[in-house]
């Protein structure tokens, strides 16, 4: 490990952080452009949070400690969690420290964090949000995880950087394990990062709210902080994606400048065309009933088990 | 044979089992016989490619026949029923689709825990369509079993079959005649499935199979 690998490993670490709101600010311009509206300007996430940083943050007399430092809690564990994901290279120190389990369970601490934040002041929202985000999360997890091992098994390592060094290499082929953990991946992501089918993050209509329900209470800069860490889980789950499923075009760590450029370039094409399948997605398809959503994540549940045993049968009966 | 040709049949068994349980989650009507459609076109594409990968072109017949009756004409037929009992609207009361899931999934499990022990002679491509194509069969039978409505247990009958057929043409493809006529008992057994149907209604107004407990037989 060289000093320039750990150069590159602290600008990807700012990268992630800085290019979150413009992630959302480009979903959101699609999003308008489909529905036939103008939108606002891709860069209006930014001016929020400043201008929400600027406010005074109202807290509730009976709030504890925990209510004011979970929001610099959950953004630090989303932060680190994004930036080991390979987003423009691959094979970075930290990701060499760390694999995709440490990055999902640094995701359950966050998670785990905002759900007591949210139960902490003791308002009925907080809590009503608190229980269905816990009540998802028991899904998505597992559902989660069964894909990782999917992925894993393929590759015969849980390291992202290898995982997508196999994908590139002659071993991946036409798999329907593959198909079946991408679809799984995908339904995760869209419950975790609160999407249409499940979740609206547009709204604050009380009966479907899950997201929203917990960060009522939240104001000022806390509230930046939270939308500052929701910008950056959605670009670490579109980032897992692009890199596990289309490793084309990432830097391999160590290599010149131009791999680097193209390495940048090739992610910022395939974020957007991410993003904007997610929001055709979105658009097309109505909010879920909130006793609906289990039985959406249970299938991505069942995806991920079926993938895992379909694998084993092609690996045995070879 | 190529990696790339085994994932492609691994990938096409692989989706019919997929399917299988697509159908298992569907709770409407229509829904579910698009699915059945797709299982069969599944079917079509496994057992083609199966004839192209063992040279065997009377497979390709095989596989012309699942297009045409059991991808077309089987799933229009019955759209055709479902519209004429009025039950197009109707969303199906099932046992709750978390425990079927599971149980479905214990099943493969089962299958292929049975299956590759058992043909461990075999070459590959066999012990994998044999274990897909028991897990389907299965899956069809589960199927028949939690559901109350006479139509959705005709489709899990009939992907029963398609489970029959993926077996069959897995082992070095049956003969012609065989398939022959397993398609046209298929076929009979739509059409006297679909006259029971209509019979059903008739004498008790539904065609929800749990109003056939309370008859004894000798109403009037």
């Amino acid at each position: 490990m060289s000093y320039s690998d750990w150069l590159i490993q602290l600008a990807q670490t700012a990268l992630v952080l800085g290019t979150a709101p413009l992630l959302s600010g480009v979903t959101r311009k699609i999003r308008a452009r489909l529905l036939r509206r103008q939108g606002a300007s891709v860069l209006q996430p930014y001016l929020d949070l400043l201008k929400l940083i600027r406010k005074e943050a109202v807290i509730a007399e009976n709030a504890s400690w925990l209510f004011r430092a979970a929001p610099y809690l959950i953004l630090a564990t989303t932060w680190v969690a994004a930036a080991l994901v390979p987003t423009f290279a691959s094979g970075l120190p930290a990701g060499a420290a760390a694999d995709i389990i440490v990055i999902v369970a640094l995701l359950g601490t966050a998670r785990f964090l905002l759900a007591l934040a949210g139960l902490d002041v003791g308002t009925s929202f907080g809590g009503l949000g608190s229980s269905r985000e816990m009540l998802f999360a028991s899904l998505a997890e597992p559902a989660m995880l069964m894909a990782v091992f999917t992925l894993s098994l393929f590759a015969g390592s849980t390291q992202l950087s290898s995982i997508s060094a196999y994908m590139l290499g002659p071993g991946a082929g036409v798999n329907i394990s593959l198909a079946l953990a991408l679809v799984a991946l995908i339904i995760v992501s869209i419950a975790e990062n609160a999407r249409i089918p499940v979740d609206n993050p547009a709204t604050h209509l009380e009966l479907t709210m899950v997201h929203e329900a917990m960060i009522l209470e939240y104001s000022g800069r806390h509230l930046a902080v939270i939308e500052a860490a929701a910008a950056a889980k959605l670009l670490l789950y579109l980032s897992l994606i692009a890199c596990v499923f289309t490793p084309w075009g990432t830097a391999v760590a160590g290599s010149g400048a131009l791999a680097y450029a193209i390495g940048l370039l090739a992610w910022a094409v395939k974020l957007a065309a991410l993003a904007f399948f997610l929001v055709l997605f979105e658009t097309a398809i109505a909010k879920m009933r909130v006793f609906r959503v289990p039985e959406f994540l249970g299938i991505a549940l069942m995806l991920g088990l079926l993938g895992t045993i379909l694998l084993f049968v092609s690996r045995v009966s070879r | 044979m190529s990696p790339l040709d085994s994932d492609i049949a691994h990938l096409l068994a692989g989706s019919m089992v997929l399917l299988s349980f697509l159908l298992l989650y569907q709770d409407r009507m229509f829904a579910l016989l698009n699915v059945f459609a797709f299982h069969a076109f599944a079917l079509a594409g496994s057992v083609a490619w199966q004839a192209y990968l063992q040279r065997a072109p009377h497979l390709f017949i095989t596989a012309l026949i699942a297009l045409l009756f059991k991808g077309v004409i089987i799933p229009i037929a019955l759209r055709r029923i479902v519209v004429r009992l009025g039950i197009h609207r109707s969303i199906e009361t099932v046992v709750s689709i978390g425990p079927t899931m599971l149980f479905g999934i214990a099943l493969v499990g089962l299958s292929i825990v049975v299956m590759l022990p058992v043909t461990q002679a075999e070459g590959p491509f066999v012990r994998e369509d044999l274990a897909f194509a028991l897990s389907v069969l299965l899956l069809g039978f589960l199927m028949m079993v939690t559901r109350r409505n006479a139509v959705s247990q005709v489709i899990g009958f009939m992907s029963l079959e398609n489970g029959l057929v993926l077996a069959a043409s897995g082992a070095r493809g049956m003969p012609l005649v065989v398939e022959i006529s397993v398609g046209f008992s298929v076929l009979i057994a739509f059409m006297v499935i679909s006259i029971f149907l209509f019979r059903i209604r008739e004498r008790f107004d539904t065609v929800d199979l749990q109003a056939l407990d309370l008859s004894r037989g000798e109403s009037s």
